[in-house]
């Protein structure tokens, strides 16, 4: 029998398992008996293991000014099993704390654990820290350890830079990297590129001696690890334009958001109301935190990637491209308007009839863009009007309409454009062009961000393409870096169509009845386009989109003042002064610029 | 008829004493590394060693059972067995839970199973029930062929759940192979195989072949030089060459970054500092200051500063080495040692094929766990997340382990009855 041969080779099979255990034996008696190097030199000294806080990365803007560094501030941690008897009331003196505090404190860290330490005062400043750190040696138990809080020298791009807390349970679950008390980026750049900023933590072990003093490092710091710092960041914005923006929008509430069209790198994303990110650091986060969530302003929400709304006249652009790519009109194709008589949707404005695009898009003349719309979806190119909705609905995607960039900006919403999934549901299987009219001239459930807006600005200057708006363009010091974002996207609409639209756009600063013809911009060309979007709530949104210069775009830009009425108003100067800004490095219109800045639409809202 | 006391009587009491001892050093060793001051009771319910304790009563529960069970059950059920825990495995990458990383729980209510534990004894009864049959021939490749099939099916599925440790376990059945007449040689190429793969993602690839070819020119310096050898040489060196560049290749385009990384850390090419890393280290001073005898019961103190949440599970013998010492450490490897000596001895003794060479399996099992698991903690091997055998926390390893232990208990209380 086979077995008999075999039952031999159990013999080896004795031998793997034993030469196994004997090679286990000797490494120990190495490590335990031969090794002194691993007992502590007396009973009381204890090991003291200090995370050591990398800095975090810094962020630039894209001419490298700093916009966030590092402050240091120290932690104070206690280990409740090394905390001897001690003069408490000297201890809170020193701290300037209650007894009540220092109890509470003293509770909650054992109730984590005796034996690991835990944060016992957070957040002292350098300056207390000298002080205090002189008088722990009467306290063993309680030491500090260094952290670096966040600082930002402007008090500008709090949406944008996002804020740096505490990790909560759920981060600590999802990443082993964090443990209770560590700093994680919450929201904006701070959150998206979390793992890029944070660096990595060392860990350094030192003995201690029943007075609480250092001994030195723990065999010579064999099992230390230094921290590594985190990569500083490079946004493509332009804090100066930033800041100039946010002073021109205060005390409006609303949005700009200004992209280099050849790029998609952000040069300014603003929300207002805003607040200085500085409120959100330190001790006095909590409080201020509150404070903002409560303002009846909603200073937290960004507005810029999350306001929706309904884009009016801007629109239009969108849907005259949609009818010239599927062939459903030609540039030459007239349409009648009867004025005020108009059916199913009137015109607002005085004008020849009948008339082409060029002139209708300039009058904005509101049944040109239903008959455009109503041509787009009975096109006979297609089997059936929803088929020729589903192409339109293709279009608007591939512009970035009706879904988030999913760039590097968290929390961005994707605006609403409506499907017809959405309207078979709505009206049970049976609608046509009439039942959806109002896309026609960018109402009813379309919504977009003032982000996607911009976008739209910038695939009109490009002429049909466009690359996903993003923050961050470099990481500092590492050339290997490049964005994930900067893939060119088609938006499948020929650049021929892109002409006649632009012109129309020209014409908005420089034609004889442009509307934004006193916003001029001395001796740059620009292109706009005006919306006033109506408000069922109150005074209508004032919304411009608008490029310059005409030839070579270097500033695609959407302003967006809720509550403001005439786009040409407050909008279309917004954008003008905005764009003169960033291409001129200053505005030569003193006066313009001192109207809109002190221009205050919150009190006039704010009046119960 | 014989009742259940008999049935009962003859187990084997050696390996039952052995198994029941690891047990209970594992209970008053999880009391140790996690031990609080306002739950002192060690039946404590709501603190992990009063869990084990309930764990250790229901698997001995179990245990009892599966001695009253036919002990023709097992081999006859085998292949359902196998069926079904690879069914579950599938299910748990569907449906499962990820905790720490690896997508291999299920959860119901409070209580997390990890189906991996079970697929070792699955794949021990499918192995032994396969080359148990009669006229099995492991020379034979088709033989061979199948029954790695059955070893790598569900090695790969736990694998595919991220849970590199568990499937790396599978490997082990190669010594049930050997012992079954598979070839030595496979041993020894499996081990060289897997010395050139480490060797290759150690160090860069072309040193590794430039090394080859200057071995193979040294050898065919010394050998006596004909057409043949050379052209032998010469092939082998080619294949080892194209098996070094397909590692190379799988690593570098293959596998997605975070399984890079898992591997790089795993062989310490990439230092996790706060995680693997930094747990061997803690392992090695909480065992280096054991000294020659132990600080004694609870006096342990460096594995109760431990950060690490893995003190009672995976580095639980931590608490041995520094509570216990050299003598400690040592008494709980000859334990262990005993046990898979004793097993291997009962499994040689077994009339029927199915019994031995499932016992064969699970000792397999059990060696590589504990070669694995100690390894890891006194810094010999990378750090791979694998409990050691009846000492470890946790519900999941134990029951599957203790179910191990009582059906090849069973099956040897049962040999006589085999003709
Ligand atoms: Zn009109």
């Amino acid at each position: 029998m086979i077995n008999k041969n075999l039952s031999g080779r159990k013999r080896v099979i004795i031998l793997v398992f034993s030469i196994v255990a004997i090679v286990f034996v000797v490494k120990l008696f190495f490590l335990q008996v031969v090794d002194q190097s691993y007992k502590l030199s007396s009973q009381n000294n204890v090991l003291r293991y200090i995370t050591q806080y990398p800095a975090r990365g810094k962020i630039y803007d894209r001419n490298g000014i700093l916009m966030v560094y590092n402050e240091a501030a120290f932690d104070l941690l206690v280990v409740p099993q090394q905390v001897k008897k001690m003069d408490t009331s000297a201890f809170c003196r020193l701290l300037d704390i209650d007894q009540e505090i220092f109890s509470e404190r003293l509770h909650k860290a054992k109730s984590y654990s005796r034996y690991r330490p835990s944060v016992f005062l957070e957040q002292i400043t350098k300056e207390d820290y000298g002080y205090i750190a002189e008088k722990l040696y009467q306290f063993p138990g309680f030491y500090f350890q260094a952290r670096t809080l966040r600082h930002y020298p402007q008090p500008i791009a709090a949406h944008v830079l996002g804020d740096v807390g505490e990790v909560n349970r759920a981060n600590i679950d999802k990443d082993s990297y964090y443990k209770t008390g560590d700093y994680i980026g919450k929201s904006g750049i701070e959150r998206f590129y979390e793992k890029d900023m944070r660096g990595h933590k060392g860990l350094k072990i030192v003995m201690v001696d029943v007075y609480n003093r250092e001994k030195g490092s723990f065999q010579d710091g064999r099992y230390d690890t230094m921290p590594v710092s985190g990569s500083d960041l490079i946004m493509g914005l332009d804090a100066e334009l930033q800041a100039y923006g946010e002073a021109l929008m205060q005390g409006k509430t609303g949005s700009v958001v200004a992209i280099e069209p050849a790029t998609g790198e952000i040069l300014s994303l603003i929300t207002s109301p805003s607040f200085d990110p500085n409120l959100l650091v330190g001790r006095i986060r909590g409080e201020n935190y509150n404070k903002l969530q409560h303002d009846s302003l909603k200073p937290l929400i960004n507005r810029a990637i999350s306001g929706s709304y309904p884009p009016g006249s801007t629109f239009k652009m969108v849907n005259a491209l949609v009818a010239l790519q599927s062939g459903a009109i030609t540039e030459n194709t007239r349409f009648s308007c009867q004025g005020k008589l108009s059916r199913p949707i009137r015109c607002t404005h005085d004008h020849n009839s009948p008339l082409a695009l060029l002139e209708a898009m300039e009058n904005s003349c509101n049944p040109y863009f239903w008959n455009t719309f109503r041509s787009t979806l009975n096109n006979p190119k297609f089997p059936n009007h929803k088929d020729a909705y589903d192409f339109w609905f293709k279009l608007l995607g591939n512009m970035g309409l009706g879904h988030p960039f999913n760039t590097d900006i968290p929390f961005e919403l994707s605006g609403n454009i409506p499907s017809r999934d959405y309207y078979d549901k709505l009206y049970r299987g049976s609608w046509n062009a009439l039942t959806v009219r109002s896309l026609s001239i960018g109402q009813g459930e379309i919504l977009l961000t003032p982000l996607q807006l911009a976008n739209l600005a910038a695939i009109f200057s490009n002429q049909g393409f466009y690359y996903p708006p993003h923050l961050i363009r470099a990481i500092k010091n590492d050339t290997s870096y490049h964005s994930p974002f900067t893939e060119k996207i088609e938006t499948g609409i020929d650049a021929k169509h892109f002409e006649i639209v632009k012109q129309s756009m020209l014409d908005v600063f420089e034609g004889d009845h442009g509307t934004a013809r006193y916003y001029k911009i001395d001796s740059i060309r620009a292109a706009g386009k005006t919306g006033t979007v109506q408000n069922p709530h109150g005074e209508d949104h004032s919304m411009f989109i608008a490029f310059a210069p005409y030839d070579e775009p270097q500033i695609a830009i959407a302003v967006v003042v809720e509550n403001a009425g005439y786009g040409s108003t407050w909008a279309a100067p917004i954008a003008s002064l905005m764009m003169e800004k960033y291409l001129k490095g200053c505005s030569t219109r003193k006066a313009l610029e001192k109207r809109m800045m002190e221009a205050n639409f919150h009190q006039k809202t704010k009046k119960p | 008829m014989i009742g259940a006391p008999n049935r009962i009587a003859k187990i084997d009491w050696i390996s039952l004493v052995l198994y029941l001892s690891l047990m209970l050093i594992g209970w008053v060793m999880i009391y140790s590394a996690v031990y609080d001051e306002d739950h002192s009771n060690i039946f404590d319910l709501s603190q992990r060693y009063g869990k084990q304790l309930l764990w250790i009563v229901l698997a001995l529960l179990l245990g009892f059972i599966v001695l009253l069970i036919d002990a023709k059950f097992f081999n006859a059920l085998a292949i359902p067995i196998y069926i079904l825990v690879m069914l579950m495995l599938v299910g748990v990458l569907l449906f499962g839970s990820t905790i720490a990383g690896s997508k291999s729980w299920f959860q119901i209510g409070g209580f997390a199973i990890q189906p991996a534990e079970f697929a070792k004894f699955a794949t021990a009864l499918a192995l032994a029930n396969y080359l148990g049959k009669l006229n099995r021939d492991m020379q034979k490749w088709q033989t061979q062929a199948i029954a790695f099939l059955i070893i790598s099916l569900p090695a790969l599925l736990i694998l595919a759940q991220y849970d590199t440790g568990s499937a790396i376990v599978f490997g082990v059945f190669i010594l049930v192979l050997y012992r079954e007449g598979m070839s030595g040689a496979i041993l020894v190429i499996g081990m060289i195989a897997a010395a050139l793969f480490l060797i290759t993602l150690y160090t860069d690839k072309y040193y590794v072949i430039i090394g080859l070819v200057v071995l193979f020119g040294l050898l065919l310096f010394f050998i006596k030089r004909n057409k043949s050898t050379i052209l032998k040489l010469v092939s082998l060196l080619l294949i080892v060459s194209a098996f070094i560049f397909s590692v190379d290749y799988v690593f570098e385009n293959v596998l997605e970054a975070h399984q890079k990384t898992r591997i790089n850390v795993l062989l310490g090419l990439e230092t996790d500092l706060m995680g693997a890393g930094y747990n061997v280290n803690q392992s090695k001073i909480a065992i280096g200051s054991g000294g020659l005898t132990g600080k004694g019961f609870l006096q342990g103190t460096q594995t109760k500063y431990n950060f690490v949440p893995e003190q009672s599970t995976d580095f639980i013998f931590c608490t041995v080495g520094e509570e216990y010492g050299f003598v400690g450490s040592t008494a709980v490897i000859v334990l262990y040692l005993m046990l898979f000596i004793r097993m291997i001895l009962l499994a040689e003794r077994q009339r029927s094929s199915f019994s031995r060479i499932y016992g064969y399996g699970i000792t397999a099992v059990m060696f590589f766990h504990f070669a694995i698991n100690i390894g890891m903690t006194i810094g010999l091997v990378p750090v791979i997340g694998i409990p050691l055998p009846f000492l470890s926390y946790g519900g999941s390893s134990l029951w599957a382990f203790s179910l191990m232990f009582f059906v090849f208990l069973k099956q040897d209380a049962n040999r006589l009855n085999i003709l």
